[in-house]
């Protein structure tokens, strides 16, 4: 049975940010008394990562998901709780896990900006140590899937962002980290070059095995990615579990979407356990509870009152759906959480190969 | 070991690239070197023999000499690290598994090795060229002030060093950086030979260690000093002020760690 890569436990972060005084005699006392307002970045998050997972935290700007990969990385010491990353602590065993982690920070570079990208990749061979042929079969592999090879001679300057992404993929990855870190992969890409970094991760995950932890506020990267996901808000873990079941639970509505054949909707189709969102020429949409009234039965009940040309059931979006999480924090869900003992300080512990592993925990908000 | 030699090469060859700044800066150093020979020649004139130990000759290999040290050892303020603390680029460098402090020593001493090519010897030429200056005729002393020139490297990127990383500490580096290039302009001999200056003040700059970065050099350059006992001074302030840095990187590690920087 192997071990989780990642361990986590009642981590916690707290800042102190300095109180700002007005006035110049506001601005004397700071310099006496630096007192300051505690932030609490992240509040007790417990989870555990097995290996091969490919997994995203979600969350709105300042939720704490930086700080917690921070924390994983040995970048940041916690201001209580435990961790463990392939069996190192984090930010006692930094250098070490250094070699066995590959970071990439969204809104940052690790290439050197006035040299042509391949310089600042032949470098990492030997800040990691990599024996030359694997080094060169491993930058042969990400030349082939990033598509590197047109500006890889191009100073990292003079890159697109898509590109200049790429090559810090690529410099992630080259010293084959068995674990990829990755803060924001996608923010300020284009489609095309979102598309392509998650082809990127799919495929390292799925080829190489690589575990791959990715913070992003970008649900579709999510929906396309992985199979688990941990949304966190205000320093604390909201939702951990399967994606599925998480529309499962939170996505009850689905929106039914028909279209009548000849003419326009002048009077409401029949609505039962349904309501009229909105009606454009001969296309509606109604909002359902599908555990109140089923697809089937509401079709027929339109059908009923006009004929239809054509029918169509639309998902709700995760990002819906964690718009309510974040709205409600506490809530149905929550109670039932509650009573089958599923709280923030029992989840964490679960080990990665543990048959219900994928069961989602919700995990109630403090008052 | 190899980590540090191939930075370094990187960081030579990204030096390299700029040659528009190289060119505008020789011809700023050569109008400056005229500029101030001009002024010492003036002084000289009207007197006969030596100023404070100098020869006219002397005093113009020290304008030359001090005009090419001004980009090879960075004399005028350089603040990459700050820079990179600034954008948050510097925790991909603090992640690696290699000494912070090493790596940005091999950095420098690239570009150092870079300006040394295109800043420090062209601007020496010109000076060799169109003035009378006293050169040492031994070989020796010329291979005396390899190693002396490196040292004045070390030493200026140790200083440089501890005052990028305030960055950590404050806002802004702005105010650090036009008292710090004064200081150095001033106690390093970079103005006025040190020999120049009035016996208190003298003894203030023997406490300091920017002498080592210009004063020294120069002075084994002129055979003015013994070689052994100057580099001596050099070696003591490199390390003296490696240490302090590395002093002053862990505490800004342990506020990154702590506080997230």
């Amino acid at each position: 049975m192997a071990a989780p890569l990642i361990v986590a436990r009642d981590l916690s972060k707290t800042f102190l940010v300095a109180r700002r005084r007005g006035g110049a005699l506001g601005a004397l006392r700071g310099l006496v008394d630096r007192g300051g307002t505690e932030v609490h970045a992240v509040a007790g998050v417990s989870f555990g990562v097995g290996r091969g997972e490919l997994l995203a935290f979600v969350g709105p700007n300042g939720a704490g998901k930086s700080t917690t990969i921070k924390m994983l990385t040995g970048i940041l010491v916690p201001s209580a709780g435990e961790a463990t990353v392939d069996g190192l602590v984090p930010w006692k065993q930094r250098k070490r896990l250094a070699r066995r982690i590959g970071v990439v920070f969204g809104q940052r570079t690790q290439l050197w900006w006035d040299l042509p990208l391949i310089e600042s990749l032949e470098l990492l061979r030997h800040v990691y140590r990599v024996p030359a042929d694997r080094f060169r079969s491993n930058l042969a592999a990400m030349r082939e899937l990033l598509a590197l090879d047109p500006f890889l001679a191009t100073p990292v300057r003079q890159l697109s962002l898509g590109q200049r992404m790429r090559g810090d993929l690529a410099a992630a990855v080259l010293h084959d980290p068995p674990l990829l870190y990755l803060d924001e992969p996608t923010i300020g890409l284009d489609l095309v070059a979102k598309a392509r970094v998650r082809e990127f991760l799919a495929e390292i995950n799925r080829d190489r095995g690589v575990t791959v932890l990715l913070t992003t506020h970008d649900l579709a990267d999510v929906e396309a990615l992985c199979r688990r996901m941990i949304v966190i808000d205000r320093g604390r873990l909201l939702y951990d579990g399967a994606i599925d079941d998480l529309r499962r639970r939170y996505g009850t509505h689905r929106t039914l979407v028909v279209d009548r054949d000849g003419g326009a909707w002048d009077v409401a189709p029949p609505l039962p356990g349904a309501e009229l969102v909105k009606t454009e020429g001969p296309r509606a949409w109604l909002r359902f509870d599908r555990q109140k009234v089923s697809a089937a039965d509401l079709i027929a009940a339109v059908a009923a009152g006009a004929p239809l040309r054509d029918v169509a059931i639309e998902e709700p979006a995760i990002e819906e759906i964690v718009r309510r999480i974040y709205g409600e924090g506490t809530g149905a869900a929550v109670a039932e959480d509650a009573r089958s003992g599923r709280t923030a300080s029992s989840g964490g512990t679960l080990p990665a190969d543990e048959p219900d592993r994928d069961a989602p925990r919700i995990i109630p908000r403090s008052p | 070991m190899r980590l540090y030699l191939e930075v370094a090469r990187l960081s030579f060859r990204r030096h390299l690239a700029y040659r528009a700044a190289t060119i505008a800066g020789l011809f700023t150093n050569s109008v400056f070197g005229v500029l101030i020979a001009a002024v010492f020649t003036a002084l000289y004139r009207d007197r006969a023999g030596d100023v404070a130990g100098f020869s006219l000759p002397e005093a113009l290999t020290f304008v030359w000499a001090s005009q090419s040290l001004i980009t090879f050892a960075a004399l005028w303020g350089w603040w990459e690290i700050a820079t990179a603390i600034k954008t948050g680029d510097v925790v991909a460098d603090l992640m690696k598994p290699f000494s912070f402090q090493g790596y940005w020593l091999s950095r420098d001493l690239g570009r150092a090795a870079c300006h040394f090519l295109l800043r420090m010897l062209p601007t020496f030429l010109v000076g060799g060229l169109f003035y009378d200056l006293a050169l040492p005729r031994s070989p020796l002393t010329w291979l005396a002030v390899a190693p002396s020139l490196v040292l004045a490297v070390v030493v200026s990127f140790g200083w440089r060093f501890v005052l990028n990383l305030s960055a950590f500490w404050l806002l802004d580096h702005r105010g650090i950086s036009s008292i710090a290039v004064l200081v150095v302009n001033f106690f390093s001999g970079f103005l006025v030979p040190l020999a120049f200056f009035p016996p208190e003040l003298r003894a203030v700059t023997n406490l300091l260690p920017f002498r080592a970065i210009v004063m020294l050099p120069i002075e084994i350059l002129l055979g003015q000093r013994a070689v052994a006992p100057a580099l001596g001074i050099q070696l003591f302030w490199a390390v003296a002020l490696a240490l302090l840095a590395q002093a002053v990187l862990a505490s800004a590690v342990r506020k990154v760690v702590i506080q997230g920087g």
